[in-house]
């Protein structure tokens, strides 16, 4: 099988692939702050909850996790699962964990900002979502582009670890096609799907925080 | 007619009380200047003063609006909505300016009247490009802060204060940041500003502009007011701790 032909079969995966990677960041996005907001609360008991949350989200494999939000239906309350669940569970299993790192940058770039911020935008009669969204926000993106690159980076690698609830994502396929062809061949082609994808986020990721550095 | 009237007002920092009983009454148009040493309560009684902070004790009221008051040895504040409608009766200029760095000077000056007191754009437009040209910053409305000199980065902060019309405005060593030349500068505008009668109260460790602005001067020392005068008497005063402070400056004039 040529290498063509071994990308050319390894496409539909990448798809997947691509799919898990914005899925995950469209919902873990939004999601990480809402954990911030609730890690940082005044209510010692729901930022003790959050807490929670996060260490046992960083603090077990993420694999793991996948397995138990696949099986754990089943496992737990009997119910049935189809396999166009699998899907479901990658994403679901991907964004609540990815969820967790963010809403950690999330707070460092909240706290990074000046106090004095918030008290002149309090003097001047911002209210807090105001505050929040007018002048803390926009200053803390640009503080939280590098380590949110970190998580985006291994994010793409990570999508390969849908392999162990079989959802043909492309380094699912990848090892199917290399066991049945005896070849490292695909292993070579997914190599470089990941790495030039990360390239392309590389450099984005650099055009925006130079974007955002609009005012230094 | 008070501005600000704050009474018997109490503060205490982890169990250290850093203001003890402090009484503070400013007129309309009056400049009342602060001084004292470090750690005397200055700062933090402006920080009661513009809600940053809550007393403990004491009442606090601006014009007819009771902002706070004592109950049984504690102060009570009013609702959130009050407190919010209370910010406007006052501006707070900064030792360490708190402009925006990522909103031009002319936004850092606009946003906060168009947003929160709900003007009409052109209209606050107008007022501040006006009092840009004042602080002879108009060339300067698109700049960012960081572009900025530190008096420069002040005058917008001043400026930032008084867009929104306050009935009072607040200086929290204004001048502590800067160099002695930007300091001449930011002193200048101040002394221009005593001038059209606006109501101020200033915290500053530069006594001889103390004493030419202010028409009555507070001293402080260790959460008390130890003296409250005119300038004039505060130079020459026979309360052994206001010489000790002022000795050298009394030594110089």
């Amino acid at each position: 099988m040529s290498f063509l032909e071994i990308c050319r079969q390894l496409l539909p995966g990448m798809g997947i692939t691509l799919q898990i990677f914005f899925i995950t960041l469209l919902f873990s996005i939004p999601l990480g702050l809402a954990i911030a907001i609730g890690r940082m609360s005044r209510f010692k008991i729901v930022s003790w909850i959050f807490r929670l949350y996060i260490d046992i989200m960083r603090g077990t494999p993420l694999m793991l996790q996948l397995l138990v939000v696949y099986f754990g239906p089943y496992y737990m309350f009997g119910i049935n699962i189809s396999s166009s669940y699998r899907g479901i569970a990658v994403m679901i299993a991907f964004s609540i964990n990815y969820a967790a790192y963010f809403a950690e940058i999330y707070r460092a770039g909240i706290n990074s900002i000046d106090k004095g911020q918030w008290e002149a935008a309090y003097i001047l009669g911002y209210n807090k979502v105001q505050t929040f969204a007018k002048i803390i926000l926009p200053q803390m993106k640009k503080r939280i582009i590098p380590p949110m690159t970190n998580e985006m980076v291994t994010l793409v690698k990570d999508t390969s670890l849908a392999f162990s609830i079989a959802y043909a994502e492309m380094f699912t396929e990848a090892k199917r096609i290399a066991s049945a062809q005896t070849s490292m061949m695909p292993f070579v082609a997914a190599a470089l799907f990941y790495f030039s994808f990360n390239a392309i986020i590389s450099l984005l990721s650099n055009k925006v925080e130079k974007k955002l550095s609009y005012y230094d | 007619m008070a501005v600000l009237e704050m009474k018997h007002l109490k503060k205490d920092f982890d169990n250290t009380p850093v203001l003890k009983d402090i009484n503070l009454t400013v007129n309309e148009g009056e400049v009342v200047s602060i001084i004292g040493p470090s750690g005397s309560g200055k700062t933090t009684l402006l920080r009661c003063a513009t809600l940053l902070e809550k007393m403990d004790d004491g009442s606090l009221q601006y014009l007819d609006d009771t902002i706070a008051k004592s109950v049984n040895g504690k102060s009570v504040y009013e609702n959130k909505k009050a407190l919010r409608k209370a910010t406007s009766y006052y501006g707070l200029v900064f030792q360490n300016f708190n402009l925006f760095p990522h909103y031009s000077v002319l936004k850092n000056i606009t946003e906060a009247p168009i947003l929160t007191q709900k003007r009409d754009k052109n209209e606050v437009n107008e007022q501040a490009m006006s009092l840009l040209s004042k602080m002879g910053l108009e060339d300067k409305a698109d700049a960012f802060p960081g572009q900025l000199s530190g008096g420069q980065k002040q005058r917008v902060s001043i400026a930032r204060a008084l867009c929104m019309n306050p009935k009072i405005l607040f200086f929290d060593e204004p001048t502590s940041a800067l160099d002695p030349e930007l300091t001449l500068e930011i002193l200048a505008v101040i002394k221009k500003l005593a001038a059209t009668n606006m109501t101020m109260v200033i915290v500053t460790h530069e006594m001889l502009f103390a004493k030419e602005v202010s028409d009555r001067m507070i001293f402080m020392d260790q959460g008390v007011v130890v003296e409250e005068t005119t300038p004039e008497n505060m130079f020459h005063s026979d309360n052994k701790r206001t010489q000790e402070f002022l000795g050298k400056y009394t030594d110089l004039l």
